[in-house]
């Protein structure tokens, strides 16, 4: 099952090692990882999406909390929550191949970030379902390719890290 | 406030946090530092001869005295030479603080001389780490470091000091107090858990105390005794609890796992309640985890939350310091009030249960004409030092009979490697206990493998005039290897057997102290009094059969209950 969890660490060097290694040395996955600072300079933010059963995540978030830079950890996919992604795909562009790409990026609420006479650069931004959409009618048209952030997420409403 | 160097705020900072001796090497990287401590005169520094053993000579010192280690090493060779023993502590829970030198921070990151990533390194070993890249930092640094040692779970932390931090002048604020927000260990456990685990032991027929580590670590050694006694429940204690509840007690089953007793076993294997405290459900306790105390509710009291249904799914988890939540429960048992017959009665035919089986099979090992038995030789210690010395030991075969055969009737009397199995983890680790305790029994039981994976430090001991006893097993082998390669690989002895050994009666001579060989059953009296009543260091090397097996044995995932007897 993935999870996505929201880690409060302190902005320290070493810090973001210490949980990949975590990570890393007891067999853990992570599917996507982004990190940046909070407006609080000394804390930085860090979304995680994971799997596992509910054992493991329950030992991966203790385990991060357990690490002396963490503060605070929360399984935002446990409730309602946003998630966003970003990517930047180049699409092979050439002949009638344009058209179309231009109307799945009209569709898909795309911005053309970069344009050359033999490829197109779209911007999308979404949940990861709307990313693997747009990325699947592009993938017959011919990827060059692709970068992706990974996750964000925010619970809903009142709940706050 | 004045301004001090680096160097000047280390010295000061070991003053304030209690330390009355480090262990260490010096080098280039260091060097600073060394001066300043020479120059100053007030905390002792024990020189070693390899860097591992400063780091298991802290270590030591910490378990036998309950303190916080400390151990100093250069940058490069002389780091990465502390991480085994920074592992051993950190697998073990030890409160311990590593300072190593490192290149100035110009030079980090460029290859230069002597420069290794240690904090990179020792990242997954160690409960924290610190680059002080700032000499403004250090003493918020240093109070952190020792704060985060000791407290919570303890365990190494290590800082790496770059020269020209050493030398940087900044002032000096020591903090008074110290909190972290990003770290709050919970100490007080939430009254109803207890309350729930007293309800489940209440009703229980036949319950068992699992005790590990944990209690050695709160000091929880009286709490254990009180709760076992008012509660008449049966006790067994994992390799790293012995000692926190007394071998020599009535209620007192041994060690329990792969080299446990055939009773505790079977007591953990039959139980309707498991109450462990401080310990973690170890693989070398739980053997097949599937079937693993199939009958019992478990109430699992651990300072650390990740401890708690990592292993086995636990029914009462209460996250505390096990003192104060023993004694929590003991207020429970007073203020409920139930007569002493009444837990005699309900617990009468588990314990009957249990001593038939501690009668069916024993710990036991058969006497040889002319041959010593390793076994007889821990009997012969245990009797000839009454049970009180402190006693270190390596790693294998000569760790488990230890286990078996000396009984530990009191906390910080057992200095031994567990989580990391690290052989050549006794001698430093009795020098540094020698140095916690100058007038107490140190001794070092050891097999001729691991003795010389730190034979080097028998300099140490003789520069400091450290009595430490060492007890060599001898039998030529990579013993405990050699055990499974009989058990399990055909008896095919790949590269486990020594076929060069030194004397070891010459090697103690060489280095200025006594050795005593007994090659057969009769001498073995005579060599452990000449040996533990020699003024200073002494080899007692006993040549024993060499193929003596430890048993009972779990086999590498088997269940418990599945037992080799012999």
């Amino acid at each position: 099952m993935k999870h996505t969890l929201s880690v409060l660490v302190e902005n320290t060097p070493g810090a973001l090692s210490r949980i990949t290694g975590l990570f890393s040395g007891r067999a853990f996955n992570i599917e996507s990882l982004n990190v940046a600072a909070t407006l609080d300079p000394t804390l930085s933010h860090l979304t995680l999406v994971t799997r596992g059963d509910e054992h493991i995540i329950e030992q991966i978030i203790k385990q991060l909390r357990r690490l002396i830079d963490v503060l605070k950890v929360v399984d935002v996919s446990e409730g309602e929550f946003v998630e966003r992604e970003m990517s930047l795909i180049k699409v092979r562009a050439e002949d009638e191949s344009r058209a179309e790409i231009l109307r799945i990026s009209d569709i898909f609420r795309c911005k053309i970030v970069d344009v050359s006479p033999k490829s197109y650069t779209l911007e999308v931004t979404g949940p990861e379902s709307k990313l693997k959409a747009v990325i699947e009618l592009l993938r017959p048209i011919g990827i060059k390719e692709i970068s992706r952030t990974g996750n964000i997420a925010m619970m809903r409403e009142k709940k706050t890290i | 406030m004045a301004k001090m160097t680096g160097k000047e705020m280390v010295l000061e900072a070991l003053k304030r946090e209690g330390v009355d001796v480090i262990f260490g090497f010096p080098g280039g990287a260091i060097i600073d530092v060394y001066d300043t401590l020479e120059k100053d005169g007030t905390i002792k520094h024990v020189l070693v001869r390899h860097e591992q053993g400063a780091a298991h000579a802290a270590d030591g010192y910490a378990r036998a005295s309950g303190k916080v280690g400390v151990c100093i090493a250069t940058s490069g060779p002389g780091a990465t030479n502390t991480v085994t023993g920074i592992a051993t502590a950190y697998l073990d829970s030890i409160p311990m603080v590593i300072f190593t030198g490192q290149v100035p921070t110009a030079l980090i990151g460029n290859d230069a001389f002597q420069e290794v990533d240690i904090v990179g390194i020792t990242r997954p070993c160690t409960k924290h780490n610190y680059l002080v890249k700032d000499v403004k930092d250090l003493p918020r640094i240093l109070k952190e470091a020792f704060y985060v040692a000791r407290s919570g779970r303890p365990g190494p932390v290590l800082i790496d000091l770059p020269k020209d931090v050493q030398n940087g002048k900044a002032e000096f604020v020591y903090p008074q107090e110290i909190k972290l927000r990003s770290y709050n260990p919970v100490i007080e456990p939430h009254g109803k858990q207890v309350e729930r685990a007293y309800r489940l032991i209440e009703k229980a027929k036949r319950p068992v105390i699992y005790a590990g580590g944990g209690i050695i670590i709160s000091n929880a050694d009286a709490e254990l005794r009180a709760l076992a006694q008012a509660m008449h429940i049966p006790v067994t204690m994992t390799l790293m609890g012995l000692g926190g509840f007394p071998g020599s007690h009535d209620l007192s089953l041994g060690m329990l796992g792969m080299h446990g007793t055939y009773c505790a076993n079977m007591a953990m294997a039959n139980s309707d309640v498991i109450i462990a405290v401080g310990a973690r459900f170890d693989d070398r306790v739980t053997g097949k985890i599937e079937a693993f105390a199939p009958l019992a509710k478990i109430i699992h009291v651990d300072i650390d939350p990740t401890s708690i249904q990592k292993n086995v799914k636990v029914d009462v988890p209460i996250v505390g310091d096990c003192k104060r939540i023993l004694k929590r429960l003991l207020d429970i048992v007073k203020d409920v009030g139930r007569p002493d017959e009444a837990w005699i009665d309900q617990h009468k035919a588990w314990l009957e249960q249990l001593d038939t089986w501690k009668k069916r099979h024993p710990l036991t090992y058969k006497m040889e004409p002319g041959v010593i038995k390793p076994q007889n030789v821990i009997e012969r210690l245990y009797e000839m030092t009454k049970g009180r010395a402190i006693i270190t030991t390596e790693v294998g075969q000569n760790q488990m009979w230890t286990a078996q055969f000396y009984k530990f009737d009191h906390t910080r009397t057992l200095l031994t490697s567990g989580g990391l199995g690290t052989m050549g983890y006794g001698l430093p680790a009795a020098i540094g206990a020698q140095m916690a305790f100058p007038d107490k029994l140190v001794v070092d039981v050891a097999g001729d493998g691991s003795i010389q994976m730190n034979i080097q430090e028998l300099a140490t001991a003789m520069e400091q005039c450290l009595p430490v006893k060492i007890v060599i097993l001898n039998n030529q082998f990579l013993g405990m290897v050699r055990q499974w390669q009989e058990l399990f690989y055909d008896r095919c002895y790949a590269s486990t057997e020594f076929t060069m050994t030194p004397d070891f009666v010459k090697l103690a001579e060489a280095y200025g102290a006594k050795g005593f060989r007994a090659t057969r059953p009769e001498e073995i009296d005579d060599v452990l009094s000449k040996g533990l009543e020699a003024k200073g260091l002494a080899i007692m090397e006993f040549a024993i059969a060499r193929e003596e097996g430890v048993f009972p044995m779990v086999p590498a995932g088997k269940a418990t209950t599945e037992m080799l007897l012999v």
